[in-house]
């Protein structure tokens, strides 16, 4: 077959398009795997957790979410502020609520102690920082989750964290934990730990144990992509506030005040 | 050589003490005895996950998979190649069965001298009942 240069190069066109053919298969493909994955996220869960100020305030002093809270996953009791661990406490409104200074508030929420815990955010800063993924945003139900195998006690996420959720355990906690729950590790002296959402409870079908615990059913948790949820419901109902949300981090507990 | 005495007489000195466990046994001493492990009294679980065999060359192996599942991916059944299913759990499913963590773990971690962290973290049950 006699080839002129006319031929040869129609042929070398042609070839040089056969071949990032392939290429452009490849980037449609990945078009429709993108579109296929963020479907995945809008039909999975977003747990989210709804505090209802007005019936926590009922009881003032109680602490029946903190106890249960603590006593299922062992959180040591240290005495002593500068070494506590806690994942869940108590902070005045005003300090809790910091964007909502306000000379005059309301009587029924000055000095009033409003329970606080990690706020699973969607855009969550600890996560960002932390160099051993030690934490990290769970896709399937938006928990941010702890892997304490991993925590190296670096303390970025305690810095990143702005709002004091994460504590350090800065000596062994074993000792200080007063009545050991078998059933949930306990962690080890440089690790640092925050509410899970109760995600093992979660994974046996139960609520997480501050739900279960309030008496006044003041913390409602729920699956905020599901519309006909409770969360949904009180949300859609009730003016909610978030802690800082200037900070775009997205937390994703709401308060009823 | 400088010093070529007390060179060669060194080594021979270090030799001596490096080759020591094989010697000693050869010329009549006796290895330190074997762990004695108290094998669980399970009437329903005859067998663990995998073969004894398997479970005291690989159960390290098997525990971190089993680690990185539970926390990573949140699955918590683990399925075996025999179609055998258990809860991934080191306090209920491992200790549920060996519930002598004393007289079995601790016999051949102690033995080796090797000294596992996850007992810096998970319970022994045993242990809470003794306090």
């Amino acid at each position: 077959m006699d080839i002129t240069r006319r031929k040869l190069l129609k042929l070398a066109g042609l070839g040089a398009l056969g071949l990032s053919a392939g290429k452009y298969a490849k980037i449609f493909a990945k078009e429709s795997f993108n579109k296929i994955s963020s479907m995945n996220i809008l039909s999975s869960k977003r747990w989210a957790m709804v505090v209802d100020v007005r019936k926590c305030l009922v009881k003032e002093d109680c602490r029946d979410c903190i106890n249960a809270c603590h006593t299922t996953h062992n959180v040591p009791e240290l005495g002593n502020k500068k070494d506590e661990v806690k994942w869940i406490w108590k902070e005045d409104f005003e300090n809790v609520f910091i964007e909502q200074e306000n000379h005059y508030l309301e009587e029924k929420l000055k000095d009033k102690r409003v329970p606080i815990f990690c706020n699973h955010c969607d855009n969550p800063p600890c996560v960002r920082v932390c160099p051993t993924q030690a934490t990290w945003k769970r896709e399937e139900d938006g928990i941010v989750m702890m892997d304490w195998h991993r925590c190296i006690g670096c303390r970025y996420c305690v810095v990143a964290c702005p709002y004091g959720s994460r504590s350090f355990n800065w000596r062994d906690p074993r000792p200080f934990i007063k009545k050991i729950n078998s059933d949930f590790p306990t962690r080890s002296k440089g690790v640092v730990e925050k509410c899970t959402f109760c995600e093992k409870r979660l994974a046996e079908g139960l609520a997480p144990a501050c739900v279960d615990a309030c008496k006044e059913k003041a913390l409602i948790f729920g699956n905020l992509n599901d519309p006909k949820s409770e969360v949904r419901d009180l949300l859609k109902e009730n003016f909610s506030i978030r802690r800082k949300p200037g900070l775009g981090t997205e937390p994703e507990i709401y308060y009823l005040v | 050589m400088y010093d070529s005495g007390k060179i060669i007489l060194g080594l021979m000195v270090f030799i001596a003490l490096f080759t020591f466990p094989t010697w000693y046994l050869f010329t009549g001493g006796e290895a330190k005895p074997m762990p004695d492990l108290v094998l669980p009294e399970n009437e329903d679980q005859k067998e663990c996950v995998y073969s004894a065999e398997y479970m005291r060359a690989t159960h390290m192996d098997l525990l971190n998979v089993w680690r990185d599942k539970v926390v990573r991916e949140g699955n918590r059944t683990f399925t075996t190649s025999e179609g055998k299913k258990f809860e991934m759990s080191l306090t209920k499913t491992c200790l549920g069965c060996h519930s002598n963590k004393a007289q079995f773990c601790d016999q051949c971690h102690n033995y080796l001298e090797v000294t596992p962290y996850c007992w810096d973290c998970h319970v022994d049950p045993s242990q809470l009942e003794n306090q």
